[in-house]
């Protein structure tokens, strides 16, 4: 029998019982659609993130102390004072695929300005500090170098303080109070938003780092140093070269552990991603049930339709239908369900991936591997499910089948 | 001499049903030439169904010796059998088994789907041709619920003949029908016999044993009596003698 006829004989059978068929088509629209549409979610929030993580500098590198052991117990990275100023400094002389570096401290106080005040944090680093993270001044000017080694009280604020502080005011030129120390307004950062994790990027003054660490925290070392790779491609040999100065500078041997870490963005992002995978997984996991299931629907109602026909079975092997020739009709029939279901399904989560983005307002992205994916996961449902009925078919004895009421 | 279309020798069926074996068939032999028109009677248990299946090649028998056309049906594969049956056998049931909702050429043309060589073209022509030579050729779209019961035995005498048998085996084919529609059917089949076709007719009226021209008669799974018929009655004249219908 050839291919043309069994897919005509399967298309009529398909069409004498539209509604069952489409019944048992459901689960697999359904599972089809789902998945889809999961991982449309999926993709979408994690490019979000991708993005955002970007527009915070893509080739950032950023450099913490990282875990050390005194005496046998690890210490708490943020007690930790393994990077040092002169860290800083080789940074700046030696590395020659990063292109600006900082230093960063950082405390969190009150900041007072006449009768207003506003928790907030400040930030001790160097002026390329707006290079590195991709920060503009709006008004006024950003710190130099020679005001960071006068000890300057100096500061640049975000947006968030210029609305707590100075709802009517330029604040340009003004004094304000941090942990009663004053600072003067020398110029404001451009608005940048919330990041990813939902922190308000505006909510920050910048100050030369030797003032925060002397008037503030009264410290001596960094709490971490962050910098730009050339490019984003050299990052992660940035990154390599970075943690070479460090280990040097720090004397640690190739068989001593570091005692600081190195992230590049791209490491962030993939740790970030992570999560959202093992999400994404969990989702299709979900949806893929629905699929097994709608594959049972569909294995049910190829067990019906064989029982339903037995009497034309029995004729189609009487006038010469081999097993063959059956167990393809029904085996083709199933498959052709399947695949129907599948198409319906692909176009179902497309249209709920186009609802999902504009009426919910997520992020989604529909990658063609999905599609792909679940259209072939859908082939194999119909080959899978739609076997052991068309067997069965096939094995039926000529003389029962035609005789069987 | 004509051409041995059937021939069986000491055939034997045996069937086991739990611990006890049935002799369905006792060791017949028969063998029909070109152009017969052959009933075979018999009550029911007489054995006649199983001797029709394996006529049919449904069926293997037990022992003994079974050729069609000149091949030895023994020891055939299943596969082998459909073949022998697609290519060799026209087959005609008491309930017709038309495939429902499917047009009486779709019907009619189903055994040369199972066959290759044939093309679609072909399969078309050969339907209809069929079709118009038992008389419905102006019902060639009509499903088997738009067709009267004679006409729906039409189609699948019509869908016995596409694949130019070298035998048509009817199994109680006038069964359903009325007086009328049975003499009309067994008009078909001998105009179809006249032209030349074998025609294995089973049945258990004997009125109707009268059209053929040989009758063999089975009781309890062995030949009791196989004659020729020397006065084949003509269905179409014992139509018309029918009393009128209002």
């Amino acid at each position: 029998m050839r291919i043309l006829n069994l897919l005509k004989t399967a298309w009529k059978a398909i069409l004498l019982n539209k509604v069952r068929t489409l019944l048992t088509m459901l689960g697999i629209i359904i599972g089809v659609a789902s998945v889809i549409a999961m991982l449309a979610i999926g993709e979408g929030s994690k490019q979000s993130i991708r993005t955002q993580i970007s527009s915070m500098g893509s080739n950032m590198i950023n450099i913490r102390p990282g875990a050390d052991m005194r005496g046998g117990v690890r210490l708490d990275a943020s007690e930790m004072q393994s990077l040092k100023l002169e860290d800083y400094n080789a940074l700046k002389t030696e590395a020659s695929l990063i292109t600006n570096v900082s230093p960063q401290v950082s405390g969190s106080g009150q900041v007072i300005y006449g009768a207003n005040n506003w928790p907030t944090s400040i930030y001790g680093v160097s002026p390329s500090y707006i290079e590195i993270k991709k920060l503009d001044i709006v008004n006024g000017s950003m710190f130099t170098q020679s005001e960071v080694n006068s000890f300057a009280k100096v500061a640049v604020i975000g947006q968030t303080i210029v609305e707590n502080l100075f709802p009517n005011e330029d604040p340009v030129g003004k004094m304000i109070r941090f942990d009663n120390t004053p600072f003067k307004i020398i110029g404001v950062l451009g608005e940048k938003g919330e990041n990813t994790f939902g922190q308000d990027q505006d909510d920050i003054i910048l100050a030369p780092y030797t003032a925060v660490q002397k008037r503030i925290l009264a410290i001596d070392y960094l709490q971490s140093i962050v910098a730009s790779a050339v490019s984003e491609e050299k990052a992660d040999a940035a990154v390599e070269q970075v943690s070479e100065i460090l280990r040097k500078q720090h004397n640690i041997t190739a068989h001593d552990s570091d005692d600081f870490n190195v992230f590049s963005m791209e490491e962030l992002i993939s740790m970030f991603s992570s999560t959202n995978e093992m999400l994404t997984v969990l989702l299709v996991a979900i949806a893929s049930i629905s699929l097994l299931i709608g594959g049972i629907g569909i294995m049910n109602i190829m067990y019906v339709s064989v029982k339903e026909r037995t009497r034309e079975i029995g004729l189609r092997m009487a006038v010469g239908g081999m097993g063959r020739d059956i167990l393809l009709q029904f085996l083709i029939e199933a498959i052709l369900i399947s695949i129907t279901g599948g198409l319906l399904g692909v176009l179902l989560g497309l249209a709920s991936t186009v609802f999902i983005e504009n009426v919910l307002n997520w992020p989604t992205s529909v990658t063609s591997y999905s599609i792909i994916v679940s259209f072939a996961v859908c082939a194999v449902t119909g080959i899978f499910f739609g076997w052991y009925p068309a067997r069965k078919a096939a094995a039926l004895d000529p003389i029962n089948a035609l005789r069987y009421e | 001499m004509k051409k041995e279309i059937i021939k069986i020798q000491d055939l034997k069926r045996e069937f086991t049903m739990g611990d006890e074996t049935v002799h369905a068939l006792k060791g017949i032999s028969f063998t029909i030439h070109e152009g017969e028109f052959v009933t075979i009677m018999g009550s029911s248990g007489s054995g006649k169904s199983t001797m029709l299946n394996i006529l049919g090649c449904l069926d293997q028998p037990s022992s003994g010796t079974y050729e069609i056309d000149g091949v030895l049906v023994k020891k055939l594969s299943r596969n082998e059998l459909a073949k022998i049956r697609n290519e060799k056998i026209g087959f005609i049931f008491q309930a017709y088994n038309l495939l429902p909702r499917t047009t009486s050429i779709e019907n009619a043309e189903l055994p040369l789907i199972y066959n290759n060589k044939v093309s679609t073209e072909e399969r078309h022509k050969r339907a209809v041709d069929a079709l118009n030579l038992v008389g419905l050729g102006q019902r060639l779209d009509h499903t088997p619920a738009q067709l009267s019961g004679g006409q729906q035995q039409r189609v699948a005498i019509a869908r016995s003949l596409v694949n130019d048998p070298v035998v048509i085996l009817a199994d109680e084919a006038t069964g359903n029908l009325d007086t009328r529609t049975s003499y009309e059917i067994m008009a078909l089949f001998q105009e179809l016999n006249h032209k030349g076709k074998t025609i294995v007719f089973v049945t258990h009226e004997p009125d109707i044993a009268e059209f053929s021209s040989r009758t063999i008669i089975l009781k309890d799974g062995a030949i009791i009596k196989d004659e020729f018929n020397n006065d084949v009655q003509d269905a179409a004249a014992a139509l018309a003698a029918l009393p009128k219908e209002d």
